[in-house]
Parts: structure tokens; sequence; C-alpha cells
């Protein structure tokens, strides 16, 4: 791990557009063999453009990579892999009809273009990577029967078993518990003791900082910073993602002792999604739901929005109990739902600001006794929800499409807001959205809370619930394993218990 | 479930499979003195020949995540086109010539199809559902749409040698020599799929066309292999079905295709793509063809054979149906099992 070691890696000066859009504006990087690189930056920065690019994927507009001294300017696929380059995707991009041993070693056969596949010859290929390694894997089970860590070995595995030189980790730890992250990190060292370079591209920095050398920093396709990741901590790698300070302080009103429940929920239980979820959201109450992906955390929101009607357990809104069992059931009983992924779930893309916020609530405009709709109650609702949202478009008949992640957010909210819900629930509200708007959908909800809904923030984010909720529930394995009020609420108590 | 029990069942329910066939032939033997007999295998197994010939055909397709609905299609086309071209009962083409025409005919209507869906990302039902259509009208209105009674001397020879013959019930049984092409193709299929990178391909492909992109696969030329091969089996089957039949008739095989893809289904391949196993289908066929059999054994109209396979279709998909949406439920199962309790 000499400092004087020549780079294995080195890209620089890669700018790359998307129909005008700069996604990479002159970013440069160099790798040392044996080391742990942190590629840091917010949704949108230029990451993942980044790893296409070193990995053949996309092909940049300008710039040099150089691989172990050899320039390629035409990088495809198979060329990276041919000079040592492994990319471990969020997805892993495994065959899960086929076991961890076939896994493990068809890449690689396929990069060494034979004609024949021999059952025993993968066999002893692949047992030895996991021998060297010192993991435990089951090799004759299908991929799709293992646990997300294992999927995660095996990738790991399928990269050295094709001698990787440089390997590139897309957020190698979101859907991992704390001790499937420790025992990633042990297998990390190793590699760096073969000499591995690792590439970690991630927005977890307090994870990522206990096993990374250096951290490269992006802002918006630029380059901010690479320093040692000793020279850091997570407030300082904050402002250099944002490029501001973030006010990510606790705001909280206090709740009135006598507030009253607008949303009771008595152990309801999806099979193989959550059993047993009890909680009560008062009038006024920012209510957080976290835990990791797979937690069980969306689907408790889908099932209260009838989305995934829960298997058992009641639900009461505003004293009054209700069977939810499609969307139309929540809808009249008075919830709101703006989805994780709005783009396919929320919003008529194509449609304009003022039809999406309409959408869901036009039977309330209608006439007695023509049925018809009342343009003019219609048009002060939607300009009055363009003001109190502050959408930023010309109009409010610019169409959805052209606007930013933190304003079609917005519109999701309006169209909600505009049905008067009793309780609105937000699934990831701020995934993606930058971070000005952020704090600016962060005080809409207090707003909204404070005019008497019950709101439910479903979020891994959890800067965010502490900015915002007057109590969370951690998810983990499908059950709430804690409850947190008041100044309990805090970041680092709730990630302990979200990755135990 | 145990280790052993799992073992038996085998990867794609074979085993399932293989027990519910048992169970038929021991009550068909019960209900119908006259089934249990070799007349009834040796029937059981020439009404195989040509489906198992499609069936490996359709089974390669299903495991790269795609149909393929015009095989039938394709076998007559190519069939009766090389019956006509060589001159029928005048031809002294030899059947190697014949054979390899025929083939070849398969392999461009394969071609036409895989062009089609790898290059322009077609969906598969549909491509093959509107070739079909083409091949057949094609067939007709170009080639012929007369019956060919005389066919050419070469093929006629093939399918007068019998490899076994027997006595049943007095009367001489025998299978034609012609049993041993889907033996043949069977062995070839199992170990190309088994034992060839491009075999593995296909699975990986069915299993994750994005991820195999990733691994370095050649996805669009994989495709064109795969339907070109069943194009050539296709034509091959085809050529096997006349030679039985002998004689040439284009109107034939369009319209049975339903019995192959639901035989290769029930077989374990999953419609979804990525699985299916050669034995799975061999028991699929055989499963489909004996239950046919005693349909008609028992004395049930044969318009109602039809509907009989329609529902060993739909079974076979609802079963794989609700198998995947239990495996997506294994997130917690130990969980599960306590709520359970």
């Amino acid at each position: 791990m000499s400092e004087s070691e020549a780079p294995v890696l080195e890209v620089s000066d890669i700018v790359k557009t998307f129909g005008g859009v700069r996604a990479l504006a002159g970013v440069s990087l160099s790798l040392k063999p044996g080391t742990v690189h942190c590629l840091a930056g917010e949704n949108g920065c230029g990451k993942s453009t980044l790893i296409k690019i070193i990995s053949g994927v996309e092909r940049p507009d300008s710039g040099r990579i150089v691989v172990a001294g050899t320039e390629h300017d035409r990088m495809t696929p198979s060329g990276a892999m041919d000079a040592g380059i492994q990319v471990i995707y969020q997805d892993f991009s495994l065959f899960g009809n086929l076991t961890a041993a076939e896994n493990i070693v068809l890449t690689g056969e396929v990069a060494a273009h034979r004609a024949l596949y021999s059952r025993r010859r993968a066999r002893p290929a692949a047992e030895r990577i996991v021998r060297e390694l010192g993991i435990k894997l089951d090799l004759e089970e299908d991929v799709e029967r293992l646990s997300v860590a294992d999927k995660q070995l095996t990738a790991i595995c399928r990269a050295l078993v094709h001698d990787a030189r440089i390997l590139i980790m897309d957020e190698p730890t979101t859907a991992l518990t704390r001790t499937e992250v420790q025992r990633l990190f042990a297998v990390v060292r190793q590699l760096t003791e073969r000499g591995v370079a690792l590439l970690f591209v991630s927005h977890k920095l307090d994870e990522v900082l206990q096993v990374a050398q250096t951290v490269t920093i992006l802002r918006n396709g630029s380059h901010v910073l690479t320093a040692p990741a000793a020279e850091l901590d997570g407030a300082s790698i904050g402002r250099y993602m944002t490029g501001h300070d973030i006010d990510e302080s606790r705001q909280v009103v206090r709740l009135p002792a006598d507030a009253s429940a607008v949303l009771e929920v008595r152990d309801l239980t999806l099979p193989g999604a959550y059993r047993d979820v009890s909680f009560t959201l008062h009038r006024g109450e920012i209510l957080g739901l976290t835990g990791l992906l797979g937690s069980g955390r969306s689907e408790i929101a889908e099932s209260l929005f009838g989305v995934l009607p829960a298997r058992s357990g009641t639900i009461t809104v505003d004293g009054q109990d209700c069977t939810i069992r499609s969307i139309d059931d929540a809808v009249a009983a008075g919830i709101g739902y703006v989805p994780e992924d709005r783009l396919t779930q929320g919003l008529f893309m194509d449609a304009s600001i003022a039809d999406n916020i309409i959408a869901s609530s036009l039977d309330a405009y209608r006439r007695r006794p023509s049925r018809l709709l009342d343009r003019r109650r219609i048009a002060e609702t939607i300009t009055s929800l363009f003001g109190r949202l502050r959408i930023k478009a010309p109009n409010v008949s610019s169409p959805v499409r052209s606007l930013s992640g933190g304003n079609a957010q917005r519109v999701v909210l309006a169209k909600w807001l505009a049905t008067k819900p009793k309780v609105l629930i937000l699934n990831g509200p701020t995934v993606g959205v930058d971070v000005g708007s952020k704090s600016e959908i962060l005080q809409i909800l207090r707003q909204e809370a404070a005019d008497g809904r019950g709101v439910l923030i479903v979020s891994d984010d959890v800067p965010e619930l502490v900015a915002v909720c007057h109590r969370v529930l951690v998810i983990r394995q499908g059950q709430v394993v804690q409850e947190l009020e008041g100044d309990g609420v805090d970041l680092e108590t709730i990630q302990r218990t979200m990755a135990a | 479930m145990s280790a052993r029990l799992m073992a038996l069942r085998g990867s794609n329910n074979e085993g399932v499979l293989a027990a519910v066939l048992v169970v038929l032939i021991v009550a068909m033997s019960l209900v119908s003195p006259s089934f249990f007999t070799v007349g009834t295998l040796f029937a059981v197994i020439r009404s195989s020949i040509v489906p198992v010939i499609f069936a490996l055909a359709v089974l390669i397709v299903i495991i790269s995540g795609g149909i393929d609905v015009s095989f039938a299609a394709i076998a007559i086309f190519a069939a009766y086109t090389t019956v006509k071209l060589s001159g029928a009962g005048g031809s002294t083409a030899s059947l190697v010539v014949l054979t390899l025409l025929a083939l070849g005919i398969g392999a461009v209507l394969g071609l036409v199809n895989g062009g089609l869906i790898a290059r322009f990302r077609l969906p598969t039902l549909i491509v093959t559902l509107g070739t079909q259509s083409v091949f057949k009208g094609a067939l007709l209105a170009y080639i012929g749409s007369r019956y060919i009674a005389a066919l050419p001397p070469s093929m006629d020879r093939a399918g007068k040698h019998d490899l076994v013959t027997a006595h049943s019930g007095g009367s001489p049984v025998s299978v034609s020599l012609m049993v041993l092409v889907p033996v043949l193709l069977t062995v070839f299929v199992w170990w190309l799929l088994r034992n060839t990178m491009f075999g593995r391909g296909v699975y990986a492909i069915g299993g994750d066309t994005e991820a195999a992109r990733r691994a370095g696969f050649r996805v669009i030329r994989s495709q064109l292999l795969v339907y070109v091969l069943v194009g050539m089996l296709a034509a091959a089957g085809g050529v096997v079905y006349v030679i039985l039949g002998r004689n040439a008739n284009p109107q034939d095989l369009v319209g049975s295709e339903l019995d192959i893809i639901a035989a290769v289904v029930l077989g374990g391949a999953s419609i979804f793509g990525g699985r299916g196993s050669v034995g799975g289908t061999l028991l699929g066929v055989l499963l489909v063809q004996l239950i046919n059999n005693s349909l008609l054994l028992v004395g049930v109209p044969t318009a109602w054979q039809r509907a009989a396979v329609g529902l060993l279709l739909v079974i076979g998909v609802g079963v794989q149906a609700a198998a995947a949406k239990r495996s997506r439920k294994r997130v917690f199962a130990h969980e599960d099992l306590e709520v359970a309790r």
C-alpha cells in the first residue's frame, strides 16, 4: 500500500453530456492497487455516469482512461473486463436461476471465449475463490434463494475468479444489516491485501469512512475534492457534497398533550412482508417509519394505502374502523399517499401541473344537481396549492415532464393535499430531490402537520427523519423493533437499531 | 421438506410429473383392461415421435425467455416444400439431401423470426403469431395447396423400416425406425443446454437479459441462433411427420401447437424463462400423449381432448405462478413460521 505505487486506474478530464445536460464536467480520479477509494456525492451528481464510463457501458465525450499504463480511448464492457475492471451493481446482475457456483464462473468462461461448459471444471474454480476469501457460501444453491448478503458475496467471488484488479461496488451496504456490513468489510480488507483496488460508490459515508483510504466527492458533475479519508468526517463530506452547510437541525413543535389519534394501526400483518405492526398517529404529528431496504417499511405504507392489503389487523382512521382492501378504500377513508417512485406511480408526466394537481380530487368538484365540474373552484384550488407549495414553473399549464425532481415531488404532494387527506403517507419524500428543495419540502410537511393532519414518513434517510419527526418507528425484518420519541430521536440510535 | 425429498422432486418438479404419470398408468390399467399392453405402449411411443422433436425446439425458446408458436408452420413449410421441389414421387434425391434441404428452409424461416425479435426487440409471441400466418399463407399461395400422395422414394423407404415389432392381442404392432430421430435429438439438445456456453447462455438470457449482456454474452447473436435452431428442429420434425404419414399435406400440423407448448410447460419449463430441462420435457410430452390416448380409450369425444390439454396448460402455468409467488415471500421465512405457530 505504498504511496509511491503507480495507480492501476487513472481517468482524467472526463466530460459527458446527455442531450444538452452536462452529467460530468471534467472529472478525474486515480486508483492505487490495494486501496479502497470512496466516490461520494448526492443523487444525480454523476457518480453512476462515471462508473458506467469506466466500465465501458457509456462512452465519454472527451477524457482519458488509463488502466495499468494502457490508454483506452474506446472502452467497451468486454474490454473493461479484459483490463481487469469488474463492477458489482446494486442489483448484482446475477442469474437467479443458476447456482452460485455457475454464477461465479460463468462470466469468466464467457470472457475466455469458451465453446463448451463443464460443471466439473466450474465447481473447483468457485470453491477455490470461496476458500481463499474464507467465506461461507452454499455453491449448489440457486442464487435466487440466497440472502442479499450472500448474493453480494457471490458477485464478489465472480469478480475475483476473473482476476479483477479493479473492483467497483455501487452502494454496497444499502441492503445489508450491521453484521453483514462488518463481514463485507472483512472481505474488503482481504481483497486489498491481494492488491485489488476498490472503488466504493456510496452516500452512506459513516460506513464507508471505516474502510476507505481516499475519498473523492462530486457535485453536479464536477470534481469537488479528493482527500485522505482520515482528514474528513461526516459533516465535512456533507458540506462538500452539497456546497453549503445543510440545516438538518431538529425542528419539531411540541404536540398538545390532548392531540387526538387520527390513525390507529393494530396488529397489522402481511405474511412475508411484516407482522404485528401497531402504532398510533396523532393529529398534527409527523411519524417516521424507517428500516433497511427490504425490511418491510414500504410494504406497511402500501398496505395502509390499499396497494398491498394486509392479511390481518385493524386500521382506524379518525375513530372509524376501516377495511382497506383497495386504493379506493384508502382514499375514501381520508388517506393520501406519495409513492416512492413518483415518476411511474404518482404523476402523469405529459399532463400539465394543473391536471396533475386535481387528478385525485375531481369528484369533489362536481356541481349539484348537474354533476358537471365546477371549473372555477378547481382553478382556485390549483392556484392556491401552486402557490402554497412554491412550485417553480412558468405557470400551471407546464407539463410535469419539464420539472426538476424537487418540483415534481411538490406536484405529487399538491395532488394529495387537494384531496384534503386526514392522513398523508409519504414514501421517500425527498429521494432524488436536491438539498435546497429538500429542506423546503420538509418545511411544507411541518406546515401540513401543524394544520392538523397526521403525516407518516417512510424513509431510510435518517437525518431527514431526525429533522422533522416527533416519533420514529424502526422496522427490522418486518417488525417494529423500537419506538423513539422526543429527544430520543437521534441519528446514531436510529442507525444502530436499523442495521443491528 | 427434507433434502432427499427435494432431490426426488427434481429441480423443475420432474419427480412430481413422473409420479403423476405412474398414477395415471395405474388408474387407467384398472379402468380399462386393454390399456396395460405392448400395443398401448407402442401407440404412445409412435404418437410421441414428432411431438418430442417439436417440444425440444419449444423448450429451448422457452428457456431463453421467449415463445415460438410458428414452429408447426415452419415444420410443414419445410417438409412440404422439400417434397414438392424435389419432384415428389419422381425424385431421385437421397434422404440426406432432402433432409439438408428441409433443415436449410427451417433455418431461414427461423432466422426471420430471430431477426425480427432480436433486432427490433419485439414481443416473441406476437412476432411468431404473425410469422405463423405468413409462413402458412406463403406456403399455400406460392408453393402449393394440394395434397401430395407420393413421397420421393428415398423418404418413402425410410418410413417402411421398423425398429421393433411385437404381437399384442393377436395383431402385430411396431415402432418405426424414425423413433431414433427424437432419441438422437434429445441427447443432442440435452448436451447443448448443459455442456455448451451457448446452452448456458440461453439459461442466462432467460434468467436476466440485462445481466447476461453485462456478463459479456452476445445476446442478439444467441437469440438469433435460438430461433434458427428452433426452425431447424421444427423442419426435422416436419420431415419425420411426412415420412411417418407417407404423404405431404400443406394443411397439416398448424393448429397442434398447444399440445406441444402445454407439454413443455407441464415438463417444468418456466414461462418466465430461465428454467426447464430436457428430462421434464420428455415426461411432459409423454403425459400429454398418454392423456390423449387414455381419453380416447375411455370414450371421451375428441372435442374434449382439446379442452383437457388446454386445462393441463392452465394448471401447469398456474402451478408456476403460485411457486413464483411463494419464492418471493421467502424473505422472512423463519419468522413467518413463528407466526404460523
